[in-house]
């Protein structure tokens, strides 16, 4: 694997350029089938607690599925993880330090 | 004495990738923490109010339903835009770079059209702590959905003369913009449903 995987991108194989463009059609159709899930989900006027969980449960796919696809991370260079990596270790305290704070008031709701 | 940046076609042998996706993953990561601090700061305010309107009050979802499947729609020109400089055919390019620049622009009038309702009820930042949170983080979206499309723009237009040069290494520079557009599509997927639905 010494090629350059971005080399190896710009000159790829129409074979491998087919296959991401396939790709990008299938993502494309399930993101528009999930936006129309947590719309529908929302008109269904579910329960406050189960509503937000939906929510961003399919917001999460949704995300999931952009950033594994379109932006190629499902064959992405080891280095990149590592730094998304540090970058998560870092996000989660960030957004839940903050949100233990007020535990107490969540629970309560 | 030469300027030239290395490493923008081959990759660098530690790092196993161009400068160019270093940097622009490296800067995804500190827009990631950007956009995370927003969305701690409209937890720890939600939580804390003593009461939280529906977003349906003051936003208008079928425009944002909208506006989400435009974006999304972006994203798959944007990686067609890239599929067909990888196959060499500059003029599909084009054509898929436009209408990945002219999605944005429709996400922007379609803000326009939903902000100028706003003001035009009444409803500004200073009017509610919900409508603080809307415009700061939509208005910061949105500031981000104008400098990808002056990216994208200028790859469109002046910035394409690179493909002439050095075809390798101006698919590179399209992918990497691609990578920034994805992540502002991936930021608007998240502001959907807790602004507008939840």
């Amino acid at each position: 694997m010494s090629e350059s995987h971005d080399t190896k991108n710009a000159h790829a194989g129409h074979a491998d350029v087919d296959h991401h463009v396939r790709a990008a059609y299938y993502v494309f159709g399930s993101l528009l089938v999930l936006t129309g899930f947590t719309v529908g989900a929302y008109f269904l006027h579910l329960p406050h607690k189960l509503a937000i969980t939906l929510a961003l449960l399919i917001a999460t796919v949704k995300g999931t599925l952009v950033a594994a696809w379109f932006m190629h991370l499902v064959s992405e260079r080891k280095m990149i993880f590592w730094m998304l990596g540090l970058t998560a270790v870092l996000f989660f305290p960030l957004l839940l330090l903050p949100t233990l704070t007020v535990l107490d008031r969540i629970m309560l709701r | 004495m030469s300027m030239e940046i290395p490493y923008t076609v081959d990759v660098r042998p530690d790092t196993g990738l161009t400068n160019g996706k270093l940097g622009i993953w490296l800067f995804l990561a500190s827009e990631v923490m950007l956009f995370g601090a927003l969305f701690a700061s409209y937890v720890m305010l939600r939580v804390g109010a003593h009461e939280w309107p529906a977003g349906a009050t003051y936003l208008n979802i079928p425009l944002a339903t909208l506006n989400t499947v435009i974006l999304i729609s972006s994203s798959v020109t944007m990686v067609l835009a890239w599929a067909s400089l990888a196959k060499r055919d500059f003029s599909r390019f084009r054509v898929f770079m436009g209408i990945t620049i002219l999605c944005g622009l429709g996400f922007l009038v379609i803000k326009y059209f939903e902000y100028t309702s706003k003001f035009h009820h009444g409803y500004f930042p200073a009017t509610n702590t919900f409508l603080g949170v809307y415009f700061t983080l939509t208005g910061l979206h949105g500031l981000h959905v104008i400098g990808g499309m002056a990216v994208n723009g200028y790859l469109w237009g002046p910035g394409s003369a690179l493909w002439k040069t050095d075809p390798v290494h101006f698919t590179n520079r399209v992918e990497n913009a691609g990578l920034f557009w994805h992540l502002v599509d991936l930021v608007w997927i998240f502001l959907f449903p807790i602004l507008y639905l939840l």
